[in-house]
Order: C-alpha cells, then structure tokens, then sequence
C-alpha cells in the first residue's frame, strides 16, 4: 500500500523512488463537478510550493491547483488533454496529474498525513 | 428560504446551493448527465423559488404598461414572455405573463427580483388586488422529448393538443394544477403549478417518468441548457443597465403598443450588442465579467459561459460593438490569457 500525502489545497502526493505523482482528492473531484477541460505545465518546467501549477475548468467554476512541493515537472497525464473526466472517474489513478522530480524531498514529510487530511475534509463538510 | 421540496432533494442526495436565499439543488446525479437526460429523454426541475404574483381586476391595460411585448397578442389561457423596463429603457426583469382570463392574470418573476417587482407592479397596477402568491403555489418544471409521455401517463387528457405557450386548468393526480407549455431549456416541455402543500406529486411524476428514464434537475444543469438555448439569465445577461434592443430580446419590444422605457429606446441609439461566442482555441471556459479583445483592443465583457455538451465546447454570451457580425474573430481573457473565438449565434441549441 502506498502512502500518501495531502495538502490543505486538497492535492494528494505520492512518492515513489526520486519521483512525486500529484493528483487532485476525491473530495476535490466530487467538490468541482464534471471536469471539462485542464491546463497542464511543460515538461521541465520548474515550480514553487504553492505555485499555480494547473487550472481546470469544471461545469461550475474554474480552480487552480497548486504545486505541493518545489521542483520539475518530468511527466505530465497527456490522457487528461482528451478524457479530462478521469479526474472525476479516477482521481487517484488514471486521473494523476504530473509527475514532479522534488528538489526539497524534505517537503514531502510536512504535508498532512491521511488522517489530518481526512480531518480537514470532515470538518469543511459541515 | 426553503421550497417545499427541500426534504426530497436532501432524500435524493442533491447538492444544494444557496441561489439569491433559496435553497436549492445544485446537482443530483452530476450536471453533464442531467443536461442529457434533458436533451435525450425527460427532466424533472424544482423551480418554486420563481416568484408568482396574482393579479385579479381589470389589469389588462395597466400590465401592457408594464411590459414591452404586446399583451393583446394573447388571449384566455396563454402565457406571453416579455421583459418589463425603467423609464430608461433598462430591464427591471424578465418576466412570464399568464392570462388566465381577462380578469385573472399571474405573473412569474426571478427569485432574485420579487420585492423589487412586487414593489413596482403594486405602484403601476391600480385598483386591482395584487398578491404574492410565490409561497401558495409550487412551481416544477418537465422538461425534454418524453415531457409529453409522463403527463399522458399520469393522466392528463389532451396534453397532447396543448400548443406552446398555452395552458390547461386540470387535476394532476387529483390535485388541482395549472399546466403550461413553457420552459427554460430549449426542449419541449412543462411548467406544474400546484398546491404547495402537494408535495407528492414530486414523487409520483419520477414514478409515472420512470420508464421514460426521468431524473431530477439541479440548476447547474439548467444553466448551461438555457444557456444552449439562447435565453437569458436575469442578473447575469441582462439587467437595468441593459436594454432589450442591446440583449437580444428584439422579438419583444413592441412599439406600436405603449408601455414604461418606450420613448427611451426609441431614442436611445444602440452601439453594443449580446453575442453569442464559441471559444476556438482551447476547452478553458470563459465565465462572467472575462473580457474581450478585438486584437488589443478592448471590446466588451463576457455575460455568461460555460461548456456545451452539446457542442462538446466552451460558449457564452458577451457584449461587443453592434456592427460584428456572426463568426468574427475575438480574443477572450481567461486568467490572462487570450484565447481565440469567434461570435456565434446566442442560439447554439435547436431542437
């Protein structure tokens, strides 16, 4: 079982050798609605904790999703150009985000654990 | 404000939305699937957050007054839309007119207008008895090609002969219900005004439309069907700083009848218009107040926008000057970002 890590952003991360997978939380997915389109970075582009690093557009609104961690973009979900849906259908499989070769590993033990995460999201339900 | 149908949303799992101090379902089974179950099949909307005044006495000439479409076009039984105008020419609300005799008639008004409206027809409507009756009455809307079957199916005789824009006196269920050919989704269909305290008969048209694959609409879907459809959203698209010659509601201004705004938009010289947009470049959607390019220079202001299922691509309304023509090149910001478009049709769905 992989372990993740959450944002108060609701960005989920996963670690997996020198490499982060970054996606969007099911509540997030379930929060925008049907997602139809999303802007995703280039390849080797570099990025701040915190930077706007993708914007998608759902049926309801616009949102940003930031950078949960510094460092380069080595992969993007190229499928998500044409089936901007797995988002909703798989947020945390086929609806991965980028791929983020960290320069600040070290970030990665500051975000929320599940269980905080979790708590979050129990709490901005009410 | 709560409608009388808050505790079936919550029983359906609706998401609600607080809309102008209503309550109201946001979504149901997700906004893209209830738009399609609208355009392919049947939709069932709560819309008893819309206003609903009655007017009784000889109101006729006095709401002609109110209104810039012509009333003498409609007779017994008939609905008429109409925006009603300030002095100025600017759209106080875009209303529904019902006459359901020459003494009888009800007006349907935005949610997010009643007082206003109450205020002013109650101040141009002399010596008759004027009533707010939005929470007397429920209002639903039936929406889609199977609208027809459900009714049929539920019983109600002669559905099939009511023309557009017309409605019937009838028993829906038993219970007493006023029944028109109107809508807010560019599809065939109803609108049920009943009874408040019937709150049944929510129940038994999912029941009666389920073989017709019938489901509840939230008005997230119902924004982007109207918006398919060319109409328009009060507060949005049009309001007191927009006339009904710069939106296009043309159609409506009749100045061979008299009516409050009609020396102002004869004389008021039109140099902006609404347009519908279709986004070329990129599947980002345009939303309210975005602004519009001709190049670097700026020309007007998004209304409205969303994404068309229909169209499988970003659309909306924006304002531009009154001599572009359909299918000029634009330039829309988003985040920034200028995005090629062109001007469309506001009517991007035809049934």
């Amino acid at each position: 079982m992989v372990e993740r890590k959450f944002t108060k952003e609701h960005e989920w991360v996963e670690k997996s050798d020198q490499i982060v997978i970054v996606g969007i939380t099911e509540f997030a997915q379930d929060q925008l609605g049907d997602v139809v389109s999303i802007e995703l970075p280039q390849v080797s582009s570099s990025f701040k904790q915190n930077d706007v690093m993708v914007i998608i557009d759902s049926v309801k609104a616009s949102s940003d999703i930031y950078c949960p961690i510094d460092g380069e973009i080595i992969e993007i979900n190229e499928k998500l150009s044409e089936q901007p849906e797995l988002i909703n259908q798989s947020p945390y499989e086929e609806g991965w985000i980028v791929k983020i070769k960290p320069s600040s590993p070290e970030q990665i033990d500051s975000l929320l654990s599940k269980e905080q995460y979790d708590e979050l999201v129990g709490q901005s339900k009410e | 404000m709560r409608s009388p149908f808050f505790k079936k949303h919550l029983e359906s799992k609706a998401k609600m939305v607080d809309f102008h101090g209503w309550e109201m379902p946001l979504q149901y089974s997700g906004i893209i699937d209830e738009h399609k179950n609208v355009r392919e099949n049947v939709g069932l909307f709560d819309v008893s957050h819309m206003g609903r005044f009655k007017i009784k006495g000889d109101a006729e000439s006095q709401i002609q007054h109110l209104i810039t479409n012509d009333i003498s076009k409609i007779g017994d039984n008939q609905v008429i839309y109409s925006p009603m105008c300030n002095e100025r020419g600017g759209i106080i609300d875009d209303v529904i007119v019902i006459r359901i005799n020459s003494n009888e008639f009800m007006i349907v008004v935005n949610s997010s207008n009643i007082k206003k409206d109450l205020d002013w027809i109650t101040e141009n409507v002399k010596s008759c008895e004027i009533q707010n009756v939005t929470d007397d009455y429920a209002l639903l809307a039936l929406q889609g090609p199977k609208a027809e079957n459900v009714l049929k199916d539920a019983g109600v005789e002669q559905i099939e002969n009511l023309k557009p824009f017309h409605l019937i006196e009838t028993k829906l269920y038993d219970v007493d219900c006023i029944i028109s050919r109107t809508g807010y989704t560019g599809e065939d269909g109803f609108e049920l005004f009943f009874d408040s305290k019937q709150v049944q008969v929510w129940e038994k048209l999912l029941e009666t439309g389920a073989k017709y694959g019938i489901k509840p609409i939230g008005l997230g879907a119902r924004d982007i069907l109207r918006l398919e459809a060319g109409l328009m959203l009060y507060g949005n698209d049009i309001d007191e700083t927009i006339t009904p010659l710069e939106a296009p509601l043309k159609w409506t201004v009749k100045f061979e009848t008299e009516f409050i705004g009609k020396a102002a938009l004869e004389q008021k010289k039109v140099e902006r218009k609404m347009s519908g947009f279709e986004i070329i470049e990129t599947k980002r959607v345009a939303r309210k107040d975005n602004k519009v390019y001709d190049e670097k220079k700026e020309i007007g202001i998004v209304t409205s926008g969303s994404f068309s299922p229909t169209l499988g691509k970003p659309i909306g309304y924006c304002f531009v000057p009154v001599e572009y023509p359909l299918e000029r090149k634009i330039k829309i910001d988003i985040g920034g970002k200028f995005y090629d478009s062109k001007l469309a049709s506001t009517r991007f769905y035809k049934r």
